[in-house]
């Protein structure tokens, strides 16, 4: 498999709505060990002046990965899913994701550069609720590593 | 919340915290995030493609070790900004016959590196180290303080 080289640039537009429920949010904190009331009981976010239960911070990765499988499952882009390596990743909030919040995320192929054999795709999702209020910003680079590698 | 930008001093430390995962964490993360890549579950899978074992989810890592700036501060919703480059993985060994024993063990620290008071944030920086290892290299979070 080979890297499309005019890959960057490329845009996928926002795809399926992901609800954000209650219980996503208490399994997602639960999961990386945050115990924070404001993620588990709607009075305690309430007294932080939180309409609902508060996502952690890193929560948008679930639908920042959903936006990335368009890219991935993209047999046209040419990446091996077995050899793709998280390199880095950055959340820019632009408010907190709270529970019913309703979110679309369009992805943004913003960078492909050779490594060795493979390449380091850059990706961006902008996340942002159906009615276009902007969300997040989630940054994420991926190491493909190459046959040899 | 109980931290003030008027009080804080870059080089301020804001604790420590240890995370203690097993491989059954790796399972709840990756049944909770949707991610469910093999490496973190599967030992000959993981060694298949060449890693010394099952390791930890890198996002698993980082969702972990922000709990320490969100314990902080007093707010999750006050982390605006996050962000890290994964170093070196998390090798987490297999202890399910061994119950309460940790597969592996991240230490997490935090250091105020930035205060801009116009914008009234704070930057946190973290040590995240594992095996006596850096695990996640520039792991910063920017929070917003009143």
């Amino acid at each position: 498999m080979t890297i499309d080289p005019n890959l960057q640039g490329r845009s996928y537009p926002a795809g399926e709505t992901y609800s954000v429920g209650r219980e996503a949010i208490r399994d997602f904190a639960r999961a990386v060990k945050a115990t924070h009331p404001a993620h588990y009981d709607v009075d305690a976010a309430a007294a932080l002046g939180h309409a609902d239960l508060v996502a952690p911070p890193t929560f948008a990765i679930i639908v920042a990965q959903r936006a990335d499988a368009q890219l991935i499952g993209d047999p046209s882009a040419g990446i091996d899913f077995t050899r793709v390596v998280h390199a880095d990743q950055r959340f820019v909030h632009h408010r907190p994701i709270l529970a019913g919040d309703q979110l679309v995320a369009a992805l943004h192929v913003d960078s492909v550069r050779a490594m060795g054999g493979g390449a380091m795709i850059t990706t961006r999702a902008e996340i942002s609720t159906v009615d276009g209020e902007p969300t997040a910003t989630t940054t994420s680079s991926i190491l493909v590593r190459g046959e040899d590698q | 919340m109980t931290v003030s930008i008027s009080t804080l001093e870059v080089g301020q430390q804001i604790g420590s915290a240890i995370i203690a995962l097993t491989r059954q964490d790796l399972v709840r993360y990756a049944g909770a995030s949707g991610d469910l890549n093999p490496i973190h579950w599967n030992q000959a899978f993981a060694e298949g493609v060449g890693l010394p074992g099952v390791i930890a989810h890198g996002m698993f890592t980082m969702g972990a070790a922000v709990q320490l700036v969100t314990d902080w501060v007093g707010d999750p919703a006050a982390v605006v900004d996050y962000q890290t480059r994964f170093t070196k993985p998390v090798v987490v060994e297999d202890t399910t016959a061994q119950p309460g024993e940790p597969g592996a063990v991240v230490e997490v620290t935090g250091v105020v590196g930035a205060i801009d008071t116009e914008k009234s944030t704070a930057r946190v920086d973290l040590t995240v180290m594992s095996a006596g290892q850096k695990v996640l290299v520039k792991a910063q979070a920017v929070v917003r303080l009143p």
